[in-house]
């Protein structure tokens, strides 16, 4: 209702300020967000689709403006005046906008253009910019200076002529040029050799179409035209693969591949836009199917009936009303519910409902709880559910009167009415055994075997839990953590310890039975750190002097978690094991592993043998853990093959976190691993967990992705769920949805607080439905998507051979692609290829998530490492997904040390490096710091306190503190990249030209691979192929 | 006879030997005729303050099947340095050392009062003294305190270089590690795990030798190559340790639910402790002490369930083979006992609780290794603390009265042959020309180990004269037998014990009369209650009172003086007379009666009926009843329901009870307070004396008798009711004419009808 009014017209985007309206209308202020994103973006909600069609902004503004206010380009882009044409300014915006309007309008039209039809390969520069205005804004805005500037210029001309070839060979050629990014048999070699990895390939695969000046004639007009009603598509027109043989690409490489990054989408701009257009508003979530801003994108999320996006993120929020549907579009219905977000601390924290005995109010039939979704009528007496339709009787204690509009008149006293995310007191009748649970306890689990001992380990978690254990995490009205905490310690025996308060030195108890391994105390191993803190003390300072002397190499896994799962059952409380290891169980027990890490397994069909536990003593394991609420997190310290994927079978079906520290070094790694133990003990989680997630008619969730235990098909166990863990949710329809009722989505999680307290914590969500493919296009959200993909792909790797999986995804992606053309997209040349606004980067990111190592192996990543990984990504969310397979590159030499805010990112790609730069990569896990041989000698005072590059002592994890504003601004930076993060990333100082750059090559993820795995032109090329092919 | 109860005394008092017959018949045909065996009761160890052992090694018989060792009953030919051994007649010359000996200048064991001496070993580095306490922690709080007090008492009386270890148990079993500083440590097992002993001890980590001993004590790799283990330290390395760790000792933490035993693990304790010094001292002696609260509840070992509905197994389910558990619990303990009796370890039970602990399971471990047990009904009651702290006494060298390891090898001359033994050993079955293919007790074997051995343990040892009746002994000569018992001594030593002795041989047809005047009645009593008793672990309790009557009506036949078919004619010798009233008493003895006792209590009586010494047996057979009255001095009556007088105080001494009975008078007269008006002084020195006297007896007995004092109608004055003969019962009370003493409710018979029974079957020629 309230969006159709808000519809903004063209020149609202000058009126912004004055938006202070009403949140409410947020929800269409989608308008801005499409302009900052892609236009068609915007226009999903329904109606605009359908008011859009005209609208589009005819080509022809484009040119000039653009160029140089990149970025403003992008933002105004967003906003054709056309398109909403009756809303007023409705961006809350402001603020951001008000420094680019100037340029805005003016390119808005062009840009709204450019961003909805992209149009690759144009000969035409101009076209090329238009049509990335987008694209070019990062560069401009960050570093004005060469980069961006040589990549405008440079790109579109001597690309046009050298690549341009009829459309027509375009095609055929592909072939190989396909091959080349799956498989890289090409001439890629050469290629390599010759310094310049992606780049090479890219130019010879990708040609923009034959003739400038066609291409513009038809290309463009076209594009717009039907762009309005879609959403938004970037064309990218393809021309095959170059017809010459390698030795030809070769010539051209470098000024080529410039261009070409820049006239094909990218991530960052698209980032950039959406920030731009939607950063630092308040999202309303008051609007069924409105798509969120961005998750690289900060804003302030007001819950108004559905769930904050930081809970859910759905890869489309429209639904196909039919399954024919959805099978033709084959985009994957999935969320990504991350159920126990962090909220910053400006946007409200959860209402707790709690009716007493009486417990949560719950449709008949279906259990749905009370929400937004649910219908009173009779006067409030009877309410019918969302979800199931039932009409059920209102509970005489929440009996409430309805109003003229037939909301309760309760409506916003109550968070269950008007809210999309909240609490529930749950009742015993939610409780084991019908019995409140007791708080959770935190068993500590150290590896006290040679290896430990000798690095100095032992003594360092020994320290640190000294002071960790005063910060266990407490509810927030609380004095004092009600969390009890134990401890072992093992080697192949295990030793638990007595540290009751009243002990004057703690006992420590052996238990050599390994084999069938129990607990050997009751009293006195789960205690309050307050009381028994001397003793505790005691304890620590012990430890790594009564086992200074061991010679013990061999330990026992499965049997610590046994015992530690042992040991919370009889406490009777859920808990969490933090279990500190360091190499193959090998030891005669339970879950004794051998080494069978195989290299000659990659590439074959057996290579997903790797990722499958070697036993399946773990999985049982596991499944108790499970059953009694023991969630196990996993630190491990590998100095060699430990078998991840064996070892970290149990943290991940537990809920817990896996932390790898490769070839643990106390003066490089302990910084590292003792934030993430920190981060971990303090992070907010839930114990003993069940999620249920409920859907409207006509469509219900069938796959559950992340770190869950399904003992059922609907019931998702979870030891335990943290802040940081997310859960995809895939969908399929029963029957037909309706586009009226759209699809609900409702998210319950059973769970213990940290406290103690048996609570539920429910999400809302509702999608909208939509007949029109074009509404489904308009509503996906890449990150989403690429979460979903990557997880069901990393979980598929457990019984596919990877080849099959990759070919998969690579399917999948042109037949989305193929299905938008075709039925979305204005008739136009085949050899373009066009991308829906929403999918504009799903291309680049989906070759970044092939080329990951877990879907392709490398030589110099470890067996371990790839399981590693595989399971990280397995419970991601949204961010975390989106931040591993696009890491985030930051030039760090073009600072301005008095801003607050972050440099611009620009595309991961060599060709954005320079030698005088300092560039700053991060992807969730790892960071570096990439130093060009020219850096600037001032900056490298400023950061290493050394007065050149020469005397840069790689061999640092911390950078040191130096007074400097460049290594204020730097560390800065560094963490606030690290804040949002689960885990901490390691620092790698890396100098241009020397060995560990190969290393860092490997997250340049628009390149080529230096061992296989496509850049994104060769990728681009190669879907582009497909899809061709799909559509003939 | 004065002369051969004299003889039979002096030589109990040398050599520790009650023969039951000390004149031998000469064929096996006459001995079996005898009824009673030809068998003696032995006690390794007697105190000998007099018998200085001596520093050298004994002189062994040169030939390897005889291996006897030089005794005073060998002869020796001086000049040619020649000794001919006296069992295989081999001629042995002297080893060099004695090249120095005369007719005057004799070595100690060719001395005639050397009968037994006392050799120390010198070879090998002396072993400590090992002390292994296992301790139930499923106990009252107060009887817990009792314990650890016990224990931390006995921990001051051991010598400083004894290693001692600390093992307890409750739903698990921890092994305490003793050395460690900073910190307890100890290795915790389920409780219903069986384990091996290999697995025991890779688990405990004793099968690496990279233990480093942290004591001074020098590795002695070739003779005693013993790990020393973390687990056994000597006290005067860990006492604080130790001290701590009993203070610190708590209650089995695990919540004992209504309805419910706690879980004891008894079972898998006992398996750690001896897998623990099987796999440390292995042929070291050592004492496995396990301190008990109640029967073992889960694991291998249970007795019982952990349902408290369900009872603990009496006779009754006995009968009715109606246990659960008791087969396999025994077969486990059996196991370990013979497991611990292999290594030289002994077993003690110290098992104080109100109800069974599952002795009864349990016995094999003491009995076989000859450790104690030890029942009462509290930790926190003298009986318990007095008898633990009397384990620990000393003789007047400052040396435990205690022995291990002992191997008691007996050699026989000819005539000869070993028939087994009875007592708290175990076969080594090592046979030899001189064992029997007859058995009586523990036979097959020439050589027993005996584990622990106290200066009273006694074995009786049973053997067949197997000389045929037409190979006549040459006159004067003599029957050998030779004991050699090599033992740890207290103090380290390793030391051998030998006793020879010798007895005549006579003709039983001719000379009837000499063997019946040798017969030593005592002897031969216990001797017949021990095979009695040794029949009833395995047999059913009827079949063994039969067989006993029939020995008994047997011997009367063949000793007894009457004409055939008169009951009235029949007489005994002085030295049988007293036979047929021990076998009465025995018939009603809780050794073979398990009417009101339980299946520990029956298990509890016998394994010390098998030990004691003939003394304490007799006791224990036939209580001794003192009387004290204003009549005379006290004096002895008869164990009779007609001793009991109103105006009488009778002590009872039955061994396990000491029973102080105040006649209805005189309990009369203490009520009235009399003791206390000075008029009435010797009333009260009256009343003081029996306490007197039983105070000496309770100073002296192991164990600790249960202290009864009691008067007339008093409850517990059952106990002395029930020992007494019954002559006077309720149904022939009136017949009687009421003259004196007290009336027996009971339908058993007494002494007069059993012996007016006994002359009729005897004098039958029936059978």
């Amino acid at each position: 209702m309230s969006q159709q009014g808000y519809v903004a017209t063209p020149p609202y985007s000058q009126s912004q300020p004055g938006i202070g309206f009403s949140p409410p209308h947020y929800g269409h202020y989608g308008d801005p967000s499409h302009a900052a994103s892609l236009p068609g973006m915007i226009k999903p909600a329904g109606p605009l689709g359908t008011t859009a069609p005209g609208v589009m902004l005819p080509p022809g503004p484009p040119p000039p403006g653009p160029h140089q206010f990149g970025q403003n380009g992008v933002h105004a882009s967003g906003h054709p005046p056309q398109r909403f044409p009756g809303p007023p300014p409705v961006n809350s915006v402001a603020p951001s906008y008000a420094p680019y309007e100037p340029s805005t309008q003016s390119s808005y039209s062009s840009l709204a253009s450019t961003s909805s039809i992209t149009q690759l390969g144009h000969q035409l520069s101009a076209m090329q910019v238009n049509s990335y205005g987008s694209g070019m804004a990062p560069p401009s805005q960050g570093p004005p200076g060469l980069l961006s500037a040589t990549s405008f210029q440079s790109p579109p001309q001597p690309q046009q002529p050298s690549v341009l070839q009829p459309g027509s060979q375009v095609l055929p050629p592909p072939t190989t040029t396909l091959n080349g990014p799956g498989a890289s048999p090409l001439s890629p070699p050469a290629l390599r050799q010759d310094g310049l990895p992606g780049p090479a390939p890219v130019n010879a695969q990708y040609q923009p179409p034959p003739l400038p000046g066609q291409t513009l004639g038809t290309g463009y007009p076209p594009q717009q035209a039907n762009y309005g009603p879609q959403v938004v598509g970037t064309q990218l027109s393809y021309p095959g693969g170059f017809p010459g043989d390698p030795a030809q690409m070769a010539g051209p490489p470098q000024p080529q591949k410039k261009v070409d990054l820049d006239s094909v989408p990218g991530p960052i701009q698209v980032i950039e836009n959406d920030r731009a257009t939607r950063g630092g508003q308040v999202y309303a979530t008051n609007t069924r199917g409105q798509i969120p801003p961005l998750v690289t994108t900060d804003c302030v999320i007001q819950d108004q009936g559905n769930a904050s996006p930081r809970y859910i993120r759905c890869t489309t929020y429209c639904f196909p009303c039919t399954s024919d549907m959805a099978k033709q579009a084959q985009i994957p219905l999935a969320a990504v519910i991350k159920p126990f977000a962090t909220i910053p601390s400006n946007e409200t924290p959860l209402y707790l409902v709690n009716h007493g005995e009486n417990g949560p109010v719950r449709c008949n039939r279906c259990k749905a709880y009370m929400c937004p979704f649910m219908q009173f009528i009779e006067g409030g007496r009877r309410y019918q559910c969302g979800f199931c339709n039932c009409v059920n009787d209102v509970p005489p204690f929440y009996f409430q009167h309805l109003d003229h509009m037939g909301r309760r008149l309760d409506h916003y006293e109550k968070p269950e009415l008007s809210l999309g995310s909240y609490e529930y007191v749950a009742t015993l009748d939610y409780c084991r055994n019908n019995k409140p649970p007791n708080p959770p306890a935190f068993i500590f689990m150290i590896d006290v075997s040679y290896s430990n001992i000798k690095n100095g380990l032992v003594k360092l978690i020994c320290e640190e839990l000294k002071t960790m254990l005063e910060k266990l995490p407490k509810e927030e009205q609380e004095e004092t953590s009600a969390i009890r905490v134990g401890f072992i310690t093992y080697n192949k025996v295990l030793h638990f310890f007595n540290v009751k308060s009243n002990l004057a030195q703690p006992q420590m108890m052996v238990v050599t039975d390994v084999g069938e391994v129990f607990v050997p105390l009751l009293d006195g191993f789960l205690v309050n750190c307050q009381e028994s803190q001397s003793v505790i003390h005691n304890l620590l300072d012990q430890i790594p002097e009564m086992f200074a002397d061991s010679n013990e190499n061999e330990t026992v896994f499965a049997p610590i978690i046994q015992a530690g799962m042992e040991a919370l059952k009889a406490a009777d409380c859920p808990g969490k094991l933090f279990i500190f290891h360091s190499s193959l169980p090998t030891a005669e027990a339970p879950g004794k592993l051998k080494n069978r890490d195989d290299k000659k397994l990659v590439n074959t069909d057996k290579e997903k043998i790797l990722f499958q536990p070697q036993t399946n003593v773990y999985e049982s394991l596991a499944k108790d853990c499970v059953a009694h609420g023991c969630s196990v997190t996993l630190f491990l310290f590998p100095s060699q093959y430990v078998d991840v994927a064996s070892l970290g079978l149990v943290p991940q079906l537990t809920g817990g976190t896996l932390y790898k520290y490769n070839n643990f070094q106390m003066h490089l790694d302990s910084q590292q691993f003792l934030n993430d133990l920190r981060n971990d003990i303090e992070k907010k989680i839930g114990f003993d967990a069940i999620m249920r997630v409920r859907t409207s008619t006509g469509f219900r969730a069938t796959d559950f992705f992340g770190g869950v235990f399904m003992n059922n098909t609907t019931d998702v166990e979870m030891a335990a769920i943290d802040c940081d863990k997310a859960v995809t949710v895939e969908f399929k329809h029963d029957d037909k949805l309706s586009e009226d009722s759209g699809a609900l989505i409702q998210c319950a999680v059973l769970y213990t607080t940290i406290g103690g307290q048996r609570r539920l914590r429910i999400h809302n969500l509702g999608l909208n439905c939509s007949s029109q493919l074009a509404d489904l296009y308009k509503s996906c959200e890449t990150d989403a998507l690429i979460n979903f993909f990557a997880k069901s792909a990393f979980k598929a790797v457990l019984h596919q051979p990877l080849k099959v999986i990759r070919e998969i995804l690579v399917n999948q992606t042109a037949h989305m692609l193929a299905c938008y053309r075709k039925n979305c997209a204005s008739p136009s040349a085949a050899s373009q290829l066009i991308l829906p606004d929403s999918m504009k980067v799903l291309p680049v990111y989906m070759n970044c998530l092939l080329k990951n190592c877990v879907l392709l192996s490398r030589p110099e990543i470890s067996t371990d490492e790839r399981a590693y990984q595989r399971q990280l990504v397995l419970t991601m969310g949204v961010a975390d997904s989106q931040l591993f397979f696009y890491p985030q590159l930051l030039p760090i030499h073009t600072l301005d040390v008095k801003s607050t805010m972050l440099p611009a990112a620009v595309r991961c790609s060599e060709s954005r490096l320079s030698e005088e730069g300092i560039f700053l990569l991060a992807n969730g896990l790892n960071m570096f710091l990439w130093l060009g041989v020219s850096s600037p000698p001032e900056l490298i005072q400023g950061i290493f306190n050394v007065p050149s590059f020469t005397h840069i002592n790689a061999d640092m994890t911390v950078l040191p503190e130096v007074g400097s504003p460049y290594s204020q601004q730097l560390r800065m930076i560094m963490s606030v990249i690290q804040q949002k993060r689960p885990y901490s990333m390691k620092l790698t100082i890396v100098k241009q030209r020397e060995q560990p750059e190969m290393v860092f090559r490997q997250f340049l993820v628009e390149d080529k691979g230096l061992y296989g795995g496509s850049s994104y032109m060769d990728f681009l090329c190669c879907v582009h192929k497909e899809i061709c092919q799909l559509l003939n | 006879m004065a002369t051969y109860q004299e003889f039979i005394q002096q030589n109990e008092e040398r050599d520790g030997v009650r023969f039951s017959w000390n004149v031998w018949p000469s064929s096996r045909l006459e001995a079996t005729r005898m009824v009673v065996p030809l068998a003696c009761l032995l006690t390794p160890l007697k105190g000998r303050p007099d018998l200085p052992p001596v520093q050298y090694e004994p002189v062994l018989c040169s030939r390897p099947t005889c291996k006897a060792v030089l005794n005073p009953l060998c002869q020796v030919d001086y000049r040619a340095k020649l000794w001919a051994c006296n069992f295989c007649f081999q001629r042995n010359q002297f080893p060099p050392a004695y090249a120095g000996i005369s007719e005057v200048n004799q070595p100690a064991e060719l001395m005639p009062q050397f009968s037994t001496i006392e050799y120390v070993i010198q070879r090998g580095a002396p072993s400590p003294l090992i002390f292994l306490y296992v301790v139930d922690t499923c106990l009252e709080e107060d009887d817990l305190q009792a314990l650890k007090e016990s224990l931390q008492m006995s921990l001051s009386l051991l010598p400083p270089d004894a290693l001692v270890g600390l093992i307890t148990f409750g739903r698990m079993v921890q092994v305490h590690e003793l050395s460690c500083e900073g910190i307890s440590k100890s290795y915790v097992f389920r409780g219903t795990k069986d384990l091996t002993a290999k697995q025991i001890q890779d688990m405990l980590g004793l099968t690496k030798p990279a233990m480093p001993m942290q004591q001074a004590r020098p590795a002695q790799p070739q003779e005693h190559p013993f790990v020393s283990s973390r687990f056994l330290q000597p006290v005067h390395k860990i006492d604080m340790n130790f001290t701590d760790l009993l203070g610190e000792l708590q209650r089995d933490p695990w919540p004992v639910t209504q309805g419910k035993r706690p879980l004891r693990s008894t079972g898998v304790a006992l398996s750690i402790a001896v897998g623990l010094l099987e796999g440390t001292f292995p042929n070291t002696g050592a004492r496995i002490m396990l301190f008990t609260g109640g029967p073992p509840t889960q694991g291998p070992g249970m007795v019982v369930g952990d349902e408290l509905k369900i009872p603990i197994r009496s006779w009754h389910d006995i009968e009715k083979d109606n246990t659960r558990f008791m087969k396999k619990a025994t077969k486990h303990y059996e196991m370990l006992a013979n497991r611990a009796a292999a290594n030289g370890h002994c077993i003690d039970i110290y098992a104080c609780a109100l109800d069974q602990t599952g002795l009864l399971e349990m016995k094999c471990c003491t009995n076989l290794t000859g450790g104690y047990m030890v029942m009462g009904d509290s930790f926190n009651t003298s009986l318990f603390k007095q008898t633990f702290q009397r384990i620990f006494s000393k003789d007047f060298h400052g040396d435990f009265q205690m022995a291990f390891g002992a191997a008691l090898e007996v050699k026989t001359s000819r005539e000869l042959k070993i028939a087994g033994a009875i007592g708290p050993c175990v076969s080594l079955k090592v046979k030899g020309p001189c064992v029997s293919e007859n058995e009586l007790g523990i036979g097959g074997t020439s050589q027993w180990k005996i584990c622990g051995l106290d200066p009273t343990s006694t074995l009786g040892v049973y053997f067949e004269v197997v000389n045929q009746h037409n190979a006549p002994i040459p006159q004067g000569g003599r029957g050998a037998i030779q004991f050699v018992t090599q033992y740890q001594h207290s103090s380290t030593q390793r030391r051998i014990r030998v006793t020879t002795i010798a007895r005549n041989w006579a003709d039983a047809q001719s000379q009837l009369r000499h063997i019946e005047a040798a017969f030593d009645q005592e002897a031969a009593a216990v001797l017949m209650a021990r095979l009695g008793v040794f029949r009833a672990e395995s047999e059913e309790g009827p079949d063994v009172l039969r067989w006993l009557d029939r020995q008994l009506i047997r011997l009367c036949q063949k000793f007894g003086q009457y004409n055939k078919e008169d009951p009235a004619s029949f007489r005994l010798s002085d030295s049988f007379s007293l036979y047929p009233q021990f076998m009465f008493h025995l018939r009603r003895s809780p050794f073979l009666q398990v009417f009101n006792n339980s299946p520990d209590e029956s298990s509890y009586y016998r394994h010390h009926f098998a030990r004691q010494d003939l003394t304490q047996s007799l006791i224990m057979i036939q209580p001794v009843l003192y009387s004290y009255s204003f009549h005379g001095p006290p004096e002895p009556v008869l164990l009779d329901s007609s001793s009991i007088l109103a105006d009488r105080i009778l002590l009872m001494d039955t061994f396990f009870q000491i029973v102080i009975y105040l006649g209805e008078t005189i309990a009369q007269w203490r009520k009235a307070g009399y003791q206390d008006m000075p008029e009435y002084e010797n009333f009260k020195h009256l009343l003081q004396a029996p306490l007197d006297d039983a105070q000496e007896i309770l100073q002296v007995r192991f164990p600790m008798p249960r202290y009864i004092n009691t008067e007339h109608g008093g409850s517990q004055a059952r106990f002395l009711l029930s020992k007494v003969n019954p002559s006077q019962t309720h149904n022939n009370l009136y017949a009687w004419g009421q003259e004196t003493g007290a009336p027996i409710l009971t339908d058993d018979v007494s002494l007069q009808v059993f012996m007016d029974h006994l002359k009729k079957l005897a004098v039958s020629s029936a059978c």
